[in-house]
């Protein structure tokens, strides 16, 4: 097949991505987005002979464009148009979560310093403000006081580009000092790790430590939901555990019982970390599953 | 250790090794400065200063 591998920067993850395609023999279209034009109406020239796009914008804003251009000319790409743009902004990832019934943090939005003052203070000292478009953990804070919540809603209200005025509440989940990171495919854990940090962020680019997770069956049903509720793709999703074992939460009416709670799922994975702590070939399961995509597309 | 090849730093002008099997769009750093580099052609490798993370990067 001939694979489009759309990037601006190939990072290991990609590499590891274009020599397993090399190895099997597959023709490879590498599209660095930043030197396209995109038309209304036609592809752009590198786009002609692919079988499948595969979007690996490190940048979120051309994936998102790159995703819709692709789907308007009617060349399919993994993951989707409607996929990035969920998973791009963390308000509509965590309504899509919520709509799925998957459990996730409770989390609240508001506009202004004020509104956001009243969130925090319903949900109690700490809580967790995010910025609803970023990733690696940046821009993250835990507000432990009324003081610093004040001050961080007042700079960013002063400092922020507008969408650091949506301010993204959530409520802080006591996690043993470590989340969890899956790699799906449609669904389909390819493997699992751990991320153990003494920071409350534990995100690997932070430079948590990780190690393989062998997740249950609970976990498993979670990560297939969470996957369904985006659309599905090459995923990474990320849970925390919360510490209830399982059937003992007593929360609302429609609370479902469980063991974790989904805080994001990721479109554009990052998964050389996976690939070195577990014992898994993610780039492998990657192009197993691009084959079969492909041949479910042409048939 | 892996096969190198050179090219020329283009933050110092300097003669440095990069892996022999960098690709187009890879970035590597700079054995001189630290500082990120974009490969923008290979054989022969040339080097450009990378792009600064902006904040929409990531995951
Ligand atoms: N509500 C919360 N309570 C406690 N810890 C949290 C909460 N939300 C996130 N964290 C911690 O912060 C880290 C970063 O969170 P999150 O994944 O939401 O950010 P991100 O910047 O989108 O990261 P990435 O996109 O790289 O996964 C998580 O790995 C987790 O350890």
């Amino acid at each position: 097949m001939n694979v489009g591998i759309c990037y601006s920067r190939i990072r290991r993850d990609e590499k590891l991505l274009l020599s397993e395609l090399r190895d099997r023999g597959h023709e490879i279209e590498k599209i660095d987005v930043r030197k396209q034009t995109f038309s209304l109406s036609e592809p752009p020239e590198a786009f002609a002979d692919v079988d499948v796009l595969v979007d690996r914008c490190l940048a979120t804003s051309r994936s998102l464009y790159t995703t819709r251009f692709a789907e308007a000319y009617g060349i399919p790409i993994v993951n989707s148009a409607e996929t990035a743009a969920i998973c791009a902004n963390k308000v509509r990832n965590s309504l899509a979560l919520e709509r799925a019934g998957v459990p996730t943090p409770a989390t609240d939005v508001a506009f202004t310093k004020e509104s956001a003052m009243d969130i925090v203070e319903r949900f109690g000292y700490p809580c967790v403000l995010k910025p609803v478009i970023g990733s690696w953990g940046r821009l993250m804070a835990k507000l432990d006081s009324e003081s610093a919540a004040e001050a961080i809603f007042e700079h960013k209200e002063t400092l922020g580009h507008y969408e650091h005025k949506v301010f993204y509440i959530q409520e802080f989940v006591d996690k043993p000092g470590r989340d969890i990171r899956v790699v799906a495919l449609d669904g389909e854990p390819v493997g699992a790790m751990v991320r153990k940090s003494d920071h409350w962020l534990t995100n690997a680019a932070k430079g948590a430590e990780t190690e393989e997770f062998e997740l249950d069956d609970e976990a498993r049903e979670l990560v297939a939901e969470a996957s369904a509720a985006v659309g599905g793709g090459l995923l990474g999703v990320d849970l925390m555990e919360t510490g209830e074992p399982q059937g003992s939460q007593s929360s609302g009416q429609d609370a479902r019982e469980s063991g974790y709670t989904v805080h994001e799922v990721n479109h554009n994975v990052e998964f050389k970390a996976l690939n070195e702590a577990a014992d898994v070939d993610v780039p492998a399961a990657v192009v197993d599953w691009l084959e079969d995509t492909v041949a479910g597309v042409e048939s | 250790m892996a096969d190198t090849v050179t090219a020329e730093d283009p933050i110092t002008g300097e003669e440095i090794e990069v892996p022999a099997d960098v690709e187009v769009g890879e970035i590597i750093d700079s054995p001189v400065t630290g500082a990120e580099l974009e490969v923008i052609s290979v054989d022969p490798v040339e080097l450009e200063e990378a792009p600064e993370l902006e904040e929409d990067w990531g995951e």
